[in-house]
């Protein structure tokens, strides 16, 4: 596992920042270009989930070597902003505190193979998404 | 970032080429744009093309259904063009759903179909 990239989220732009990140690593693993959209869409999501509700964050980029030669890329959003005080709730479609749609975290899942949050209130999220690469 | 998304006149039609990765910001500037062009020009379509976006997320989809009900109110029709195959495919896998907006494959036919709407 070797960390690829690694993005501070600190202004809105920096949202653009990390999903181009998360591209031009998709790309570099020869992820396919569906696969490739599916990342970059849900890290851009999750990143300005990072924005919006904790105002700055890092987002840190690995790749993952599994089993009989898998790749993964692992994209992992954390924050040290208030917490999400009902996870349940927040994974629901439409749930939202903020702007946007509340598309962020159930859109996000549904893009990518593997999903983990963990929260605490008062002390901050951290959001795991992994995309294994299809072979072939 | 202070770039603006041009936003080009052709008879009645204003014809509005993303052509690079929005910010937040500057998606939201472009809706104020677009409808401020709507009230000056009295334009009655307009066409968004999106053929060179390799993403949209959840607040530029909302972004432009909005754009899309807000032009509407104000007498004008949007046609989003250009979208590609993974764009629309990673949308509806998102959730997002884009129905208050009309699409088409190519920006000719997006005119072809505000034509067909200024008709009906």
């Amino acid at each position: 596992m070797s960390v690829l990239r690694e993005i501070a989220i600190t202004t809105e732009h920096d949202i653009v920042l990390c999903r181009r990140a998360c591209r031009e690593v998709a790309k570099e693993y020869h992820f396919n270009l569906v696969d490739q959209t599916r990342i970059t869409t849900a890290a851009s999501e999750l990143a300005r989930n990072i924005f919006e509700y904790a105002k700055t964050g890092t987002v840190t980029i690995v790749i993952l070597d599994g089993p009989n030669g898998d790749v993964g890329l692992k994209a992992v959003f954390q924050d040290n902003g208030p917490g999400i005080e009902d996870i349940d709730s927040a994974m629901r479609e439409g749930w939202t505190s903020h702007k946007g749609m509340g598309l962020g975290l159930p859109g996000s899942r549904k893009l990518v193979d593997d999903f983990d949050i963990q929260s605490t209130l008062g002390e901050g999220t951290t959001v795991t998404i992994t995309k294994w690469r299809k072979q072939g | 970032m202070d770039y603006r998304v041009p936003i080009l006149k052709i008879r009645d039609v204003l014809i509005v080429p993303i052509q690079i990765d929005l910010d937040d910001n500057t998606a939201a500037r472009l809706q104020h744009d677009i409808l401020t062009r709507i009230e000056q020009t009295g334009a009655s379509g307009v066409i968004i093309d999106i053929s060179v976006l390799d993403m949209v997320d959840s607040y530029l989809g909302r972004m432009l259904g909005d754009t899309a009900v807000m032009a509407t109110l104000m007498d004008a029709s949007v046609v989003l063009t250009g979208m590609q195959p993974q764009v629309a495919l990673t949308l509806v896998e998102l959730g997002l759903k884009l129905d208050t907006i009309h699409t088409a494959l190519d920006m000719e036919s997006g005119i072809e179909l505000l034509d067909a709407m200024k008709k009906a």
